[in-house]
């Protein structure tokens, strides 16, 4: 009884935590936009007078979502039309599930993983559901029975299951050097260190691989430099029949997708909620020192280092989306196929010489 | 190996905009704790609270000059009439008991939803009756009718 309560509190918490960051993140996506580009951005929307920086826009945004006509086309698959947003709206918010946000915490004698569940194929069940979450997109497209929309979707299909593929490759890499698909050890395996000093990051370790991985998880999330599927200048993409809510829940996904990816490249290649030489009982500096800390305070810092990595990466994909102008098709799917995929096979063979010497 | 001058090129691109943001950051930072900074972290002007300054020529809403008893200096001439290319003035001469000044307009109207700014009427006007120079921007009205401006709304 009290383990499916603890669970429940979990995916309460954990969802709120995903959602709150998305909502952020649209704030953040317009403010950082502007502020790159040398304006301002939103700051209108205001509660009593109280303008902060534009932080209501989100929410003004959403409600004026939820009040917008919901208008399905008659000439569409109804069923399918309406069960496409909620498809890539679900295939990623389980994601968050296998996410670990930090170690285990031990209260009243029972061990508590912060982690929705530790899946011993955490990896591999993050990754079936990032794929699945093309099913969203190809449907839309397709129920919409609108040849653009279906142009959209299946330049999402097929641009995503060919990263897919680059993405898979350059993960391969870091299942060989810490050999665990199990998301929370793959982070216990960076806490350890290299020559003493150095922590056993992703990213030290397998430099290529995290490239390619970056690479190919901006396309996953199909964001401006990969943006085809939505090609908002020739087609406008899988979700030109949507409107109010269920057009918010494709362009919520976008951001959660981001998210996602944060988590993933900070879980896989910056350690995760490992700190630098930060121990369960305190931090134990290479050049001997030692800083006893509280258990609870140790916990606070890997927590916080965790959220702190995950806001860094949204605020680099939202840079990269800012800076870089897209992909023409074809061009998409050269550099996937001709760059991303070799690259990651030479990381696999790099990685496998290197660990037989 | 273009693919590496590529690589280098893109890295490089990215570096411009995190070169924007943190440059601008810092100056909003700044102005934010209420220091003062050489410029401020966006050229933004904040449109209705804070306006640029329109130059001394710009040509904005019309203004119908008085004289110092309070009346329009307009003596009916008909000059910006017969001169308006979008022919949106309609003015009706009355007589003014004053023999130095003949005539007044009994009724002055140009209708805002015609008129292209373009300003003969003012170079027309001999008795410097008309200008524009009120720095009024935003004409706007709900019906047609809110945009007859009559001698009441222009002097």
């Amino acid at each position: 009884m009290v383990d499916v309560l603890i669970v429940l509190i979990k995916i309460v918490l954990a969802l709120t935590w995903f959602l709150l960051l998305t909502l952020l993140l649209t704030w953040v996506e317009r403010k950082e936009s502007a502020v790159v580009q040398d304006r301002i951005g939103a700051n209108r929307a205001a509660v009593f007078g109280r303008r902060l920086f534009g932080l209501f826009q989100p929410f003004a945004d959403a409600i004026k979502m939820l009040f917008k006509e919901d208008f399905t086309p008659p000439f569409a698959d109804r069923a399918l039309h309406t069960l496409a947003p909620f498809l890539s709206f679900f295939f990623v918010a389980v994601t968050v599930a296998a996410v670990p946000f930090g170690d285990a915490v031990v209260v009243g004698g029972k061990r508590i993983a912060l982690q929705v569940v530790d899946l011993n194929a955490g990896l591999l069940f993050i990754l079936a559901m990032l794929s699945l979450a093309v099913y969203g997109i190809l449907l839309s497209g397709w129920a919409s029975r609108n040849r653009l929309s279906l142009l959209g979707g299946l330049r999402g299909g097929a641009q995503l299951i060919s990263y897919e593929l680059a993405l898979g490759l350059s993960l391969v890499g870091i299942v060989m050097v810490y050999p665990s698909l199990r998301l929370s050890e793959i982070v216990h395996f960076q806490g350890l260190n290299l020559f003493g000093f150095l922590p056993r990051w992703g990213v030290i370790l397998q430099p290529l691989g995290f490239v390619v991985f970056l690479v190919a998880v901006m396309a996953e999330t199909k964001r401006v430099p990969f943006d085809l599927p939505e090609g908002e200048s020739e087609i406008v993409g899988f979700f030109t029949e949507y409107s109010g809510l269920k057009w918010g829940m494709f362009m919520m996904t976008d951001f959660m997708e981001v998210i996602v990816a944060a988590c993933l490249l900070t879980t896989l290649y910056f350690g995760g909620w490992q700190v630098p030489w930060l121990g369960a009982d305190g931090f134990h500096f290479p050049w001997g020192g030692t800083w006893l800390l509280p258990k609870w305070l140790v916990t606070v810092l890997q927590v916080g280092a965790f959220n702190v990595k995950v806001v860094f990466f949204c605020w680099l994909q939202v840079l990269l989306r800012w800076t870089y102008p897209r992909f023409r098709y074809d061009q998409l799917m050269r550099f996937g196929w001709t760059w991303l995929v070799p690259l990651g096979v030479v990381n696999i063979l790099l990685t496998a010489v290197l660990l037989i010497i | 190996m273009k693919i590496l001058s590529d690589a280098v090129e893109i890295v490089r691109g990215g570096l411009i905009t995190a070169r924007h943001f943190v440059v601008n950051m810092w100056f909003h930072t700044w102005r934010f704790l209420g220091l003062r900074t050489k410029r401020a972290g966006a050229v933004t002007i904040q449109y209705p609270e804070v306006r640029r300054e329109v130059a001394p020529r710009h040509r904005s809403l019309h203004r119908l000059v008085r004289r110092p008893d309070g009346k329009p200096r307009c003596v009916a001439c008909m000059l910006c009439v017969t001169v308006c290319p979008s022919e949106c003035i309609f003015v009706e001469a009355a007589e003014d008991p004053d023999p130095e000044v003949q005539k007044y307009p009994a009724r002055f109207t140009i209708d805002l939803s015609r008129c292209c700014f373009c300003g003969f009427c003012v170079e027309a006007c001999p008795e410097d009756a008309i200008r524009m120079d009120t720095g009024k921007l935003e004409v706007a009205g709900r019906a047609r009718a809110d945009l007859e401006y009559t001698v009441e709304k222009l002097v």
